[in-house]
């Protein structure tokens, strides 16, 4: 496919990245390179294979419905931008219209 | 002009595990202690590993052979990917075009407006496993700076059941719910506790109006997101209903028009009102992958057998066997059936022991539903238990002694209960009945000699009858059975008019 500057802003905007316009154009570059890569993938015959969903064999991986001990509250909020000490903070949602 | 209602309903409910769908956490509810119950898998932190609950997976697949959907042999898992404050690892570990059931149904029993009863089959589209989201706490003043979030929920396993739009009025959608909610909890695979957030529904809302020319067109679908009571998802429906024909009626807007895209609602309970969320002017794009950390689920006849062996039975079919086994009204039946699966099985053990569903069910629906509900008690605490009162009810089969006085047994056993806190045993019966002279007298030589008697004390009454005055005939078999404890009034009753003709 041809890979615009709208497809960029759009890619950018999903991933929550603010992009100035001359990095839009290098990553315009970037971006049609990689894709050109992948395309050597087209080249092959895939008439009457299945599509593969995932890149190992294995299936079926499970564990049992059992307790295991959680991480200590201080430990989760280590690594948090902001805390309260009990609760991870973030700025406010604007939830009600 | 007129117009349909099409309601279609998107529902979470929260399944029975003890822990989370992809790592051990507990998924107790605590939201008095927020964030302590989260590890590195639920975290979203880098290099975890997620790996399925297999009791989780079960259980959502007995949901799925509850809605008599099909169960696909393979299935795996997807990233939906969005970011939110209670998201952390700005995906949603869901199912996008595999999902682990699809095109099931659920019969729902319908009243129309002159009360007629109708069966509408809402049709289910499918049904996918998918994890939970954390809590976010919002600063109820519009004043902070901050919103707090509690990761305690994230990772509880969900199965999102959604709808065919199938429903044509708030009301039916409400029965859905609550036909529902009675079939997960006789499953056993949710406690559908809506206050702590086990079952949330969304409802799709538009109207078809018909044309003058014989044309219908569509009003613009309204999602309302996150209903969490039967209540207010049928208020929240009532008021789309209103609100999109008045908006049609001002503005001609239809479905596809400059305008008239998919919108997105709250409800809020205290105005009754639906307030707009957002409007997707361009479809969401959560730009669903195949998870690599998660491998996919073969699903095999034999599993999908042994968990079919261990499902019970289903209320709908089960309102039908009562209906046939055991002659019950439809009415008696629903009544039995959606007080819940251990009301009953007492139903069915009593109805077993008395060799009599109707007399079972009578006393069931009057006898125990209000002894229960004063005491507050469910039907699992109370004292009387079923083989007691079957035997009990056994007895008035045989005529061994009248339903006045299994009342009497009945009332005495649960103040025996009351005073000792001991359950009594069926052997009480046969006691109380000998101590209090309940059985019924068969001697009709003692009964004879009783009517001889009071007849000769009462020649006043005798002569009333005589004169055509019916009344008099009580004070005289009160006065009978009082010297014959245990007579059957019935008896007593021929035998007095015999003598007096």
């Amino acid at each position: 496919m041809h890979l615009t500057s709208e497809h960029v802003r759009k890619v950018a905007a999903l991933a929550r990245l603010r992009v100035s316009d001359a990095e839009v154009e290098s990553l315009l570059g970037d971006l049609t390179s990689i894709l050109e890569y992948v395309d050597v993938l087209n080249e092959v015959d895939t008439t009457g294979v299945q599509p593969m969903v995932h890149a190992v064999e294995l299936h079926d991986v499970m564990r049992d419905d059992m307790i295991v001990a959680s991480l200590p509250r201080a430990d989760a909020l280590k690594n948090a931008p902001r805390t309260d000490g009990t609760y991870f903070l973030v700025p406010t949602i604007i939830d009600e219209g | 002009m007129s117009y349909d209602v099409i309601i279609g309903l998107e529902v979470h409910v929260q399944l029975q595990t003890q822990t989370k769908i992809f790592c051990g956490c507990s998924t107790a509810f605590n939201p008095d202690h927020p964030n302590v119950q989260t590890c590195p898998v639920c975290l979203g932190l880098p290099g975890a590993l997620p790996v399925l609950n297999r009791h989780g997976f079960q259980l959502a697949v007995k949901t799925a052979l509850g809605l008599n959907c099909q169960i696909a042999s393979f299935t795996k898992w997807d990233r939906k990917q969005y970011f939110y404050p209670d998201l952390p690892k700005g995906y949603q570990i869901s199912q996008f075009d595999l999902p682990f059931s699809h095109d099931g149904h659920v019969d729902v029993e319908t009243t129309s407006e002159s009360g007629d009863k109708s069966i509408r089959r809402v049709r289910i589209l499918r049904a996918h496993m998918e994890e939970d989201a954390g809590k976010n706490m919002h600063d109820e003043s519009g004043r902070g700076r901050d919103s707090k979030v509690d990761l305690n929920r994230a990772g509880t396993p969900l199965v999102e059941i959604v709808t065919q739009p199938d429903l044509r009025s708030a009301e039916e959608a409400r029965r859905f719910l609550e036909e529902l909610k009675l079939l997960l909890t006789y499953l056993g695979v949710s406690d559908c506790n809506m206050q702590e957030g086990s079952l949330r529904c969304d409802a799709n809302v538009n109207l078809h109006i018909h044309q003058p020319d014989g044309s219908r067109v569509a009003t613009p679908i309204v999602e309302v997101k996150n209903l969490n009571s039967f209540r207010f998802t049928e208020q929240a429906i009532l008021f789309e209903v209103q609100r999109q024909w008045d908006e049609f009626q001002r503005t001609g807007i239809k479905l596809g028009d400059k305008g008239g895209h998919k919108a997105t609602r709250g409800y809020n309970p205290d105005r009754g009102e639906t307030y707009i969320l957002r409007e997707k002017e361009e479809a969401a794009d959560y730009r669903y992958f195949p998870d690599p950390d998660l491998v996919p689920v073969l699903v095999t006849e034999t599993q999908l057998a042994a968990i079919r062996s261990e499902m019970c039975e289903p209320p709908a079919p089960r309102r039908e066997r009562f209906h046939a086994d055991y002659q019950l009204t439809p009415y008696d039946a629903a009544v039995i059936i959606d007080q819940g699966r251990l009301f009953a099985d007492y139903f069915e053990a009593v109805a077993k022991t008395c060799g009599d569903g109707k007399q079972a069910a009578n006393w069931i629906t009057q006898d125990v539903l209000r002894e229960t509900k004063q005491r507050d008690q469910s039907i699992a605490e109370f004292a009387i238990r079923p083989e007691v009162l079957g035997t009990l009810l056994g007895q008035i089969n045989q005529k061994r002694i009248t339903i006045k006085s299994a009342r009497e047994v009945f009332g005495d056993l649960l103040t025996e209960f009351d005073e000792t806190a001991a359950i009594p045993a069926a052997s009480r019966i046969d006691e109380i009945v000998t101590t209090k002279g309940l059985a019924i007298v068969e001697d009709t030589g003692a009964i004879d000699a009783a009517i001889t008697a009071v007849l000769g004390r009462n020649a006043k009454a005798v002569a009333d009858f005589k004169e055509g005055n019916q009344k008099a005939i009580g004070a005289l078999i009160g006065q009978v059975m009082r010297e014959v404890k245990g007579a059957d009034p019935q008896t007593v009753r021929e035998k007095i008019i015999a003598a007096m003709q």
